[in-house]
């Protein structure tokens, strides 16, 4: 499903360039679920910025199913996120002033399609995570654990090839972390990609390999003792 | 991409913050109402002096013929030029001419003569005219007709009076096909005009009766002098232009030399009109680029709102473009905002600012004719004119925030803190 060979990243820090991705090498099969962890400026920010297609890299090859996705345009990086690719924040990054179906029709908006339809599309989803009663209810009406799964329904609605999550249950107490981690779970075991990125362990415990990163560099024997 | 939404989030982050919003749309608004104020005040001005010259042909030129002022052909200086019937064909067949107009005024220029009808008596005008004169003057036909072909070719003695001539002599009775004495000739009236024109050269029109110059020529014993010519040029012929041919086939016509300016005068409305008018575009230039100037200050507000706006919504645009947005669909939402302040603002200004030009023009309609200014107006074309310039401007206040908005990179949008 995903292939990165030897991805290097640089940053200009002033005058010196920082290596922060080092001859990154990372395959993940259609259907895993994946965690990547490691401590803050290993660069799995990186790593997770370019798997969204967010960042650029330097040097080396990174295939989404079959397509490379290497020295994108704007317009064309975000058709791409928009069409592969969903997102899951820490702090949710739902828009205050939608309603929770609203914002889980706005992939839909991007790719054209017609408001009535998305909007039918976008509350199927909210169902699937529990949440169709809350369709009409602002971000600001819902707990934590709502608003994680209302911007997973978000994550979902454009049919990705990957679900890419960034400490998703960073911002919530354990229990809802739980409630969250098993939703995740249960959209992978309807055969979904998902990636994570945490640094909590029990949370990477969900998935069926760790990778770790070290200093841009990714840990090998801790990928040996993965799945 | 433009659908019920697309109005629903430009209207959900406009009123975000509405005293801010508010504040910026009264800059457009100020300045659309003074950029309106500014170009009806100009049409006022111009319709000022235009009302002046109402009731005439703007293109017209009037000749008279004096005393030569040189010897010529054998011809001494000091000669009475008088022009005749035999000028207005040749008039007709100069290039460029429209109509033309022979006139006889009995006892001169503007002189009363005594009109009778019954036992009532009036001092009025009494002019000599072919049916070209009414394209000329213009009068505004009240009751029955003007004077025609027929009239001339069978030199009936028929009159068509001004509308105080009417009231002086007939009093509140219908006076078509009534009859006027006037110097013992009876002539029966077959119509009635008024006039656009205001003030004394209104009041003069009014006051005069025209007959077909033919009867004109014979009752009064005038032979066949003419005693001035009204013609206009067909549109698009320079006025000056046509003058001087004319000048010159008259000239020659009646052995004036080409030099002689004293032997021929004339007065040319077209090339008086034409003075003004230019004028009046510069009037029009200075006040319409002081009135957008006012407009383009508030646009600079909008422009200023908006770079705030997308500072603040930066990680909204983040999420957005993390979720597919691109950079065109952000460019086209922020300018998009900004076209709707701009517009609705700008609607209020067109709303107010036409009721206030109303109102204006209600207040000079009561001033009388001698007052300097017209009644002020807003044409349904500036309102169109005004709506592609409030576009225009709201596109180009939300270009710089818009592009700024557009280059946010989602990864730095998104970090969390």
């Amino acid at each position: 499903m995903l292939r990165l060979s030897k991805i290097n990243k640089y940053y200009a820090v002033g005058s010196h360039r920082l290596h922060v991705l080092r001859d990154v090498d990372l395959e993940v099969e259609g259907g895993e679920m994946v965690a990547i962890m490691g401590a803050s400026g290993s660069g799995k920010s990186t790593l997770l910025n370019i798997l969204g297609i967010l960042d650029r890299y330097d040097a080396g090859e990174y295939w989404l199913g079959d397509t490379l996705i290497r020295d994108l345009g704007e317009g064309q990086a975000a058709r791409y996120r928009n069409q592969f690719i969903g997102f899951v924040f820490q702090s949710f990054n739902l828009l205050p002033f939608k309603t929770a179906v609203e914002n889980v029709a706005l992939p839909l908006y991007y790719q054209g399609v017609p408001r009535r339809q998305r909007n039918r599309t976008a509350l199927q989803y909210l169902d699937k995570v529990g949440l169709a009663d809350w369709a009409d209810h602002r971000p600001a009406e819902m707990s934590g654990g709502q608003k994680q799964r209302v911007a997973i329904a978000r994550a979902l609605i454009t049919k990705p090839r990957i679900v890419l999550a960034d400490e998703p249950t960073g911002a919530l107490d354990s229990k809802t972390s739980e409630e969250v981690m098993e939703l995740f779970a249960e959209i992978n075991r309807t055969g979904m990609t998902v990636i994570l990125v945490t640094h909590e362990a029990d949370v990477a415990a969900k998935a069926q390999r760790t990778i770790r990163l070290r200093d841009g560099k990714v840990e090998p024997e801790l990928v040996a003792r993965a799945s | 991409m433009i659908d019920v939404d697309s109005f629903h989030e430009i209207a959900t982050s406009l009123t975000r913050h509405k005293l801010r919003t508010a504040l910026t749309a009264l800059g457009v608004f100020f300045g659309l109402t003074i950029f309106m104020l500014m170009v009806s005040f100009g049409g006022s001005l111009r319709s000022g002096i235009n009302k002046k010259m109402a009731g005439f042909a703007t293109n017209a030129v009037f000749l008279w013929g004096q005393r030569t002022s040189e010897p010529y052909a054998g011809l001494p200086a000091n000669r009475p030029v008088v022009f005749d019937n035999d000028d207005i064909e040749p008039l007709r067949k100069l290039a460029g001419v429209e109509y033309v107009a022979p006139r006889n005024q009995l006892g001169g220029f503007r002189a009363g003569n005594v009109v009778k009808h019954g036992s009532k008596v009036g001092a009025f005008q009494v002019a000599g005219d072919y049916p070209d004169f009414q394209f000329i003057s213009m009068p505004l036909i009240r009751a029955g007709r003007y004077i025609n072909d027929a009239d001339i070719a069978d030199r009936r003695k028929v009159a068509v009076i001004g509308e105080s001539v009417a009231s002086e002599l007939f009093g509140g009775a219908d006076p078509i096909g009534q009859a006027l004495e006037v110097n013992g000739i009876h002539f029966v009236v077959v119509g009635v005009f008024g006039t656009r024109a205001t003030g004394q050269q209104g009041d003069q029109q009014v006051r005069t009766i025209h007959v077909p110059f033919t009867t004109f020529q014979q009752a009064f014993h005038t032979g066949n002098r003419v005693s001035w010519f009204a013609l206009t040029g067909k549109r698009g012929v320079d006025a000056k232009d046509l003058e001087q041919r004319v000048y010159a086939l008259l000239r020659e016509r009646h052995k004036v030399a080409p030099t002689d300016d004293a032997a021929i005068r004339g007065f040319n409305a077209g090339a008086q009109f034409a003075k003004t008018e230019k004028m009046f575009g510069a009037i029009d230039i200075v006040l319409g680029v002081f009135g957008l100037l006012s407009l383009l200050a508030g646009a600079i507000g909008v422009s200023n709102i908006m770079l705030i706006s997308v500072r603040e919504r930066t990680k909204e645009i983040g999420v957005r473009k993390a979720l597919g947005a691109r950079p065109t669909a952000v460019v086209g939402m922020v300018i998009a905002e900004a076209i709707m302040l701009t517009l609705v603002a700008g609607f209020i200004a067109l709303a107010v600012g036409a009721f206030a030009i109303a109102k204006a023009a209600d207040r000079i309609a009561t001033m009388g004719p001698d007052f300097p200014l017209g009644p002020p107006e807003v044409s349904f074309s500036f309102s169109v004119m005004a709506t592609a310039i409030l576009i225009a401007v709201g596109a180009l206040a939300g270009l710089i925030p818009a592009v700024r908005a557009a280059a946010i990179s989602p990864v730095e949008a998104l970090r969390d803190e």
